[in-house]
């Protein structure tokens, strides 16, 4: 545990595989970058391994301030003892509020281990993440700019908030895809701090025989809530809209294939004929016409909400709530009133 | 030789069944409403414990962190071939996390010096896959997660291959070490049928004291006297039975 310290930086564990940055750690830093700038503190990112400081570069084109680079030749392979010692050094050390990892096999296997060590809070698979205030009821005590850890749980049956006030750094787990990827900057550049770490043969607890990774894809098929957007969202950045109601749901976000070829989102993402078949419970269609190709993929979904503002559009008919209006309007609308009741 | 295997198993609410009825006004669950099961990949764990136990000899204990009627999960670990079991309550764990719960956890395997704990990779109720890896950091042991299949055991020496979801590892470590593992490790066996009429009147002392709450003519004593000589009595811990400090159990999330 280190001491609560409101000036602590926001950092993402930088996950990396064979010299490739794992695409949840930047997806993670488009998040980290708002809520450093909302706390006014530097966005850093913890980069452990060997050999690996030109993924430096690209960690600081992609938002963040700085990067803390602790190599080591037994950082060569992740593995979960050695990796946490690292890190708890970098921690102790440096002492920032919020440390962020991706909810892949690897972050699941690390960050429990070092919240362990560290004696600190942790939530597991969030869906979004804000600053905000906390006040205890029977003490009256408040909290102000704490991390706001929201999840899906029971089974995704409700949306939990979960704080930690005391047991720094503040530490959460964030789902794969539910963040969308930042637009690399080529001339932002990060400080590059290097840190000496002390690790000895005894620091690694199993050995790799062998491995096999397979190309990631983003998993609209087990999500329960999709949100998803078409051409109607206009940019790629405004499909925020959609990523941030995905969010606040709990969800993952979707797109048409329009929306892909536009670039506004990836291809992953795409549900429809050319893309994923997907029957969730919930399917927010936002901005888009619902051409049959589109519908292919998604009419069999158990409650279907459309918001467009053409009311011919075809997704009305298979839809049971229609919204009509504009996009801009009411997403953020929804998107408040769920935060709200969160 | 053999081995020594604990398995960490939990009862969970089942989160498959939830209903409207499930729901608090004010959006919390209402727990008391949903029917209580074994975790799930719990029981593939116990399901790996016992496959090592009838190739390599040994034994297997089960233990569970809850309320008196988790007791529940241990007897139904018994049904399926536990060789021992063991229900950690303490009214000082209500509301632990997964910090406090596997601090209580640590403390208890490390009584019974282990060969190999096993545990289910999460439960459904929190979705969290914190309290085995946390575990494995308090004893020191290192950690195999995602466990799909035991590949050896030789010695001190084990091998197992991970499933990721995005690609496969094989690891091997020295015992003693701790695997969560998942859902299609295996098939878990269905109680057997002897050992249930053998073992469905186990009760663990706090079960006999809330029946005889009810019923005058029950006597505690002698009542867990008779479970303990026919092999009955589940074995309770306490906090201070597994020597934990109840100052850092104290549970430190505030969750609305």
């Amino acid at each position: 545990m280190i001491d609560v310290n409101k000036q602590g930086e926001v950092w993402v564990f930088a996950e990396h595989h064979e010299g490739t940055l794992e695409e949840t750690s930047i997806e993670l830093l488009s998040k980290g970058r708002q809520l450093a700038d909302q706390l006014k503190v530097p966005l850093a990112a913890a980069l452990a391994g060997n050999g690996v400081e030109e993924l430096c570069v690209r960690l600081g084109q992609y938002g963040a301030d700085k990067v803390y680079l602790a190599e080591h030749p037994l950082l060569k392979r992740y593995q979960a003892s050695s990796y946490a010692k690292a890190m708890c050094g970098l921690i102790v050390k440096h002492k920032p509020q919020i440390v962020l990892y991706g909810a892949t096999p690897v972050g699941r296997d690390l960050a429990p281990r070092i919240a362990s060590a560290m004696k600190a809070g942790l939530t597991a698979d969030c869906t979004d993440l804000q600053i905000g205030r906390h006040e205890i009821k029977s003490t009256g005590q408040t909290f102000e700019n704490l991390l706001l850890q929201i999840r899906p749980a029971f089974g995704g049956n409700i949306i939990a908030t979960i704080i930690n006030y005391d047991r720094w750094p503040q530490m959460a787990t964030v789902r794969e895809g539910v963040m969308p990827m930042p637009e690399p900057v080529g001339t932002r550049k990060a400080k590059v701090i290097r840190e000496a770490t002390d690790l000895t043969p005894s620091d690694l607890l199993v050995e790799i025989l062998s491995e096999h990774r397979q190309q990631k894809k983003v998993n609209l098929k087990s999500s329960r809530i999709i949100v998803a957007g078409g051409a109607g969202v206009g940019s790629r950045e405004n499909f925020k809209l959609v990523w941030d109601l995905a969010n606040c749901l709990g969800g993952a976000a979707g797109a048409t294939r329009a929306a892909v070829d536009l670039g506004f989102i990836d291809r992953d993402h795409q549900v429809g004929q050319t893309g994923t078949t997907v029957r969730p419970s919930l399917y927010i269609a936002i901005g888009l016409s619902g051409a049959i190709q589109h519908q292919a993929g998604m009419a069999a979904s158990q409650k279907i909400i459309a918001i467009n503002n053409d009311p011919d559009a075809p997704i009305f008919n298979i839809a049971h709530y229609k919204i009509v209006g504009d996009l801009n309007e009411v997403a953020p609308k929804m998107i408040k009133a769920i935060r709200e009741k969160a | 030789m053999g081995y020594n295997c604990i398995v960490l198993v939990k009862q969970v609410p089942d989160t498959k069944r939830i209903t409207g009825q499930a729901m608090n006004e004010d959006g919390t669950v209402n727990r008391a409403a949903l029917p209580a099961i074994f975790n799930p990949e719990d029981l593939n764990a116990l399901e790996m414990a016992l496959e090592i136990k009838e190739k390599y000899g040994g034994k297997v204990t089960v233990i569970t962190m809850g309320l008196p009627t988790a007791a529940e999960v241990l007897r139904q670990s018994l049904y399926r071939g536990a060789d021992g079991v063991i229900l950690l309550t303490d009214r000082r764990c209500a509301a632990s996390d997964t910090l406090a719960t596997s601090y209580i956890l640590s403390c208890a395997v490390a009584k019974l010096n282990p060969d190999i704990v096993l545990c289910g990779r999460q439960a459904i109720d929190g979705d969290t896959a914190q309290v085995g890896p946390q575990t494995a950091e308090k004893l020191g042991f290192p950690q195999i997660t995602y466990v799909e299949q035991l590949l050896s055991l030789t010695g001190k020496t084990l091998t197992a291959k991970r499933n990721l979801g995005n690609g496969w590892q094989e690891v091997k470590t020295s015992l003693p070490a701790l695997l969560t593992v998942i859902d299609t490790a295996n098939e878990p066996r269905v109680p057997s049928a002897r050992r249930l009429m053998k073992y469905k009147g186990a009760k663990c002392r706090l079960e006999v004291e809330a029946a005889a709450k009810t019923d005058p003519s029950i006597d505690v004593e002698s009542t867990c006297k008779g479970l303990e000589k026919r092999g009955l009595l589940i074995r309770q811990w306490d906090l201070d039975t597994v020597g934990a400090d109840f100052g850092l159990v104290r549970a430190r999330w505030v969750a609305d």
